[in-house]
């Protein structure tokens, strides 16, 4: 794995493509600088502890519970328990994914968990984040990677949602996410 | 045809929102898709789509109880049916034992297939389209008018109307906030249903999966919020391999809408647990409605091979300007005429597939490798044996199909035309026939046919012979064709010899689905035209030259006439089309161009059959280039001109506007000649320009090349 997530031509080609279906990359070297950077985001966004204003993350390998409640700490609003009610009424969502494909700027994801699901389709914006290493070139070299015997959801997002059901004007953000932030990050290990 | 029928199709011409969005999308369309499918070999691409798709039609049953006995494994309820009706009962049935009130739903052909929304709210549930589109058309009280871009015939200001008359008052028509408002509203919608249902592009026997592809999100909301899923999944769907989906999803986005990938693709292959932490009640609703009985047809069988991708729609010159409310009933374009055949009744689709005008851009196109032309003309048939065919048109086959009275009536129509040529055109007719000369006018028939012309040319003495297959407009309106041609063979050292026994191609028989007509043509061609002892038989007319070189064999394979099909093989095998041989004998050195010639620029056009059937559209393009005259490209050069043998005469509403692009076309290029090698679109394209008063010439590429030769 580690040879292709090397390769500078991989990530730049993902870049491009994930780029050119109006998500964002932000690349970082270690996990603390992706923290640092998702609580920038965070401000931003005028995340707070008020309704409308909410943030759910679905804890994933890259927090551990201590961490997370430091986080919790650091940023009012922001929540690691997410409830449907949360997920519905919150600005940003915020997750983990597995796997991210070069040619498509894809990021796939088991998401049998339902938070997983809810933090990446209810709020406006969903904030991903991935490890370097698990670029792959293409939608084949992911099916080695991902087996629906073990997992009874998998999903692929390119990109925040979209439509051109009227008069074939692309319109950004429709029943999911308007904006998508990927966040890859050098020294995150690839989930098993 | 009913005269409702052709209300309709006027109807979506005068619509100029409709032919608009559909004129400009197919433009687009065709740039997109050839971006999105850059670097990829999409003919090795659809070939392992075709072979997965057509391995699992062979065994449909097998690979639905796979299907069914892994899903279930995993605790998802299969139900699998052959009624529609079922279907409908089965859902309600569950949404009534689980107290649903309301259903959230995403897009899914296979329940506007069973009008699923119609009978559950008669039940008294609310049933919300969620897909973008199709909300905008279930609120509009409308169907689907594309299988991937439903309301694509709608625009914003209708939009608007129908939100603010259904929904809530005052919406602007302004795009964005449009899909906001649509957000919001169906937001809360999604929050509070009790079931979702929805459809699925492919299903995996082995592992039981479904694979939803969506832009909207709407399927992951679907399928994630409320606490029941539906499937429903027409049995095509299946394929047996997990691995087999990637084909299939490189494929499907490039071909619907060319993305590289759509924003979502869920993969589900069992219950998940709920918002609440209790498990997701997930039925999937195997649907076969004729599927198992079109596999074991073997010419439809193909069929199941679409992957609903919709290309048919945005390559055709038809469906680009009526769209699917004329084009189809729930599945729309090529593949949709097909699907309402078997999935409706073979009736329903008598007066669609009259729309195909044959030119075979959708085979070109489609990812599932499906003929389509060659199917509609397969159910053109088996409605001409069911119905038998029109009175009117029988007795035109029972005049072409004997030769000695077909000659007889045009020489006599040559003399009667007199009081309406001009020019060498017919640009009036009157009364009833006027319709024939509206939009372009008409050759006259030549005083004397190319099979008497002929006699008199002196051709020099040659080594080798060519058998000419004239065809009716070479012979009888454009004989000079002809001429050029034996001008062209001569001076490669060929004698050209007019078989007189020849008869009608059978093009027009074949097309009208009369295929012992056609049959008939092909046996008497064969004959004549191997009787003699020639190297080559040629032809100027790329339509007559597909009909000896293919569609012979598969009319007389078509009626049974299997004695005749070894000749058929050998005539084949001689046939060539004109520009094709004539490149040839200019590579082999037996034909030289004249020096210091003053070139002209000029613009080709694309005849259907020479581009999609014979593959020979380099071959004119070169010897006129080597000729040294310049080619100017048209946009869209191998697009149909509309003339489509009878079809400009079944329906000139169409014929007439098709061809007004194509005029444009070759008129913005600015070349004052056009070269066709086809003389059916010669007569079509040429007889428009001059009914626009246009003075760019237009020839046959024999024509030109024959003063091009030392």
């Amino acid at each position: 794995m580690s040879t292709i997530a090397e390769s500078p031509a991989l990530f730049e080609l993902f870049k491009l493509r994930a780029e050119a279906v109006s998500a964002q990359v932000q690349r970082v070297a270690t996990k603390e600088l992706a923290l640092e950077l998702i609580v920038r985001l965070l401000h931003q966004e005028g995340v707070d502890d008020q309704p409308h204003c909410y943030a759910v993350w679905a804890a994933g390998p890259m927090l551990n519970r201590s961490a997370q409640e430091k986080m919790e700490r650091d940023v009012p609003g922001l929540k690691f328990t997410v409830t449907r009610e949360l997920a519905a009424d919150a600005k940003v969502g915020i997750s983990q994914l597995e796997w991210a494909l070069a040619n498509t700027g894809t990021l796939v994801q088991t998401a049998d968990a339902v938070d997983t699901r809810l933090v990446s389709t209810l709020p406006l914006l969903h904030i991903a984040i991935i490890p370097t290493a698990s670029l792959l070139p293409d939608i084949p070299a992911v099916l080695r990677h991902i087996d629906p015997r073990k997992s009874s959801y998998l999903s692929f997002i390119t990109g925040p949602s979209r439509t051109a059901d009227i008069e074939r004007v692309l319109t950004i953000g429709v029943h999911g996410p308007e904006r998508l932030i990927i966040v890859m990050v050098d020294d995150l290990e690839v989930a098993a | 045809m009913k005269q409702e029928f052709k209300q309709s199709i006027l109807d979506a011409l005068a619509n100029p929102s409709l032919t608009g969005a559909l004129g400009n999308f197919s433009v687009a369309y065709r740039a997109g898709r050839a971006k999105a499918y850059e670097g990829i070999d999409f003919e090795g691409l659809r070939t392992q789509i075709a072979d997965v798709k057509s391995s699992a039609a062979s065994r449909l049953d097998q690979l639905a109880e796979q299907f069914s006995r892994a899903a279930e494994a995993r605790g998802t309820k299969v139900f699998r049916t052959n009624d529609p009706q079922a279907v409908k009962d089965y859902i309600l049935r569950l949404a009534q034992e689980r107290g649903v009130k309301s259903i959230v739903k995403s897009k899914s052909m296979a329940t506007e297939e069973i009008h699923l929304n119609k009978y559950l709210e008669k039940a008294g549930i609310d049933v919300q389209e969620t897909d973008l589109g199709e909300w905008i058309i279930q609120l509009a009280g409308q169907t689907p008018s594309h299988m991937v871009m439903p309301a694509i015939h709608m625009t914003k200001e209708e939009v608007a109307d129908v939100f603010s008359d259904k929904v809530e008052e005052g919406q602007k028509p302004d795009i964005p906030k449009l899909v906001k408002f649509a957000r919001g509203k169906l937001r809360s919608k999604f929050l509070t249903a009790d079931m979702g249902i929805s459809g699925a592009n492919i299903a995996v026997a082995e592992t039981g999966s479904i694979v939803i592809v969506t832009n909207e999100g709407n399927a992951r909301l679907t399928t994630t919020l409320p606490k029941i899923h539906v499937a429903v999944v027409g049995l095509e769907k299946l394929i047996e391999r997990f691995d087999d989906i990637s084909p299939i999803l490189t494929a499907l986005p490039k071909s619907a809408t060319a993305q590289l990938l759509t924003s979502y693709v869920s993969i589900i292959s069992g219950p998940v647990p709920n918002t609440d932490g209790s498990p997701k009640e997930l039925h999937i609703i195997l649907m076969d409605n004729r599927r198992t009985e079109m596999s074991a047809d073997p010419r439809f069988k193909q069929a199941l091979q679409c992957i609903r991708c919709a290309s048919c729609l945005n390559v055709c010159p038809v469906f680009r300007l009526v769209g699917g409310h004329v084009f189809g009933k729930v599945y729309t374009g090529g593949i949709g005429t097909i699907l309402t055949a078997w999935f409706g009744a073979l009736k329903e689709s008598d007066e669609i597939q009259s729309l195909c005008i044959q030119c075979g851009n959708c085979k070109d196109v489609c990812p599932g490798k499906i003929d389509i032309p060659d199917l509609i003309l397969e159910l053109r048939r088996r409605l001409a044996l069911e119905q038998g065919q029109p009175m009117v048109q029988k007795a035109i086959f029972s005049v072409v199909n004997n030769r000695r009275m077909f000659h007889t009536m045009l020489r006599a129509a040559s003399i009667a035309q007199k009081p309406f040529a001009k020019e060498g055109f017919i640009r009036h007719l009157p009364m009833f026939l006027s319709d024939m000369t509206e939009f372009r006018s008409l050759p006259t028939i030549a005083d004397e046919p190319f099979r008497d012309r002929i006699k008199k040319i002196e051709q020099p003495k040659c080594a080798e012979k060519a058998a000419f297959f004239g065809g009716c407009l070479v012979d009888f309106a454009y004989p000079e064709m002809g001429e050029s041609v034996v001008k062209v063979l001569n001076k490669a050292g060929i004698e050209v010899v007019f078989p007189e026994a020849q008869t009608c191609c059978g093009a027009p028989a074949r097309y009208s689905g009369a295929y012992e007509v056609a049959a008939q043509n092909a046996a008497d061609n064969i004959r004549a035209l191997l009787d003699d002892d020639v190297e080559y038989v040629v032809s100027a007319c790329p339509t007559c030259t597909v009909a000896l070189k293919q569609d012979f064999i598969a009319n007389l394979e078509a009626v049974g006439r299997t004695a005749d099909l070894a000749a058929g093989r050998r005539l084949a095998e001689k046939t060539m089309d004109f520009s094709t041989l004539a490149s040839q004998l200019v590579e082999q050195g037996r034909l030289k161009f004249k020096v210091g010639i003053d070139g002209t620029k000029f613009t080709y056009h694309d005849s259907c059959h020479l581009k999609r059937t014979l593959r020979a559209e380099q071959a004119p393009r070169k010897l006129m280039q080597q000729a040294g005259n310049e080619l100017v490209e048209m946009q869209e050069s191998d697009m149909c001109c509309g003339m489509g043998g009878s079809y400009t005469l079944k329906l000139p509403e169409l014929s007439a506007p098709i061809l007004e692009r194509k005029l444009e076309n070759i008129q913005q290029t600015g070349a004052p000649l056009v070269l066709i090698d086809c003389p059916g679109c010669v007569m079509q394209i040429r007889g428009g320009l001059d009914k626009r008063g246009a003075n760019t010439k237009v020839l046959h590429t024999a024509q030109l090349l024959a003063e091009s030769l030392e």
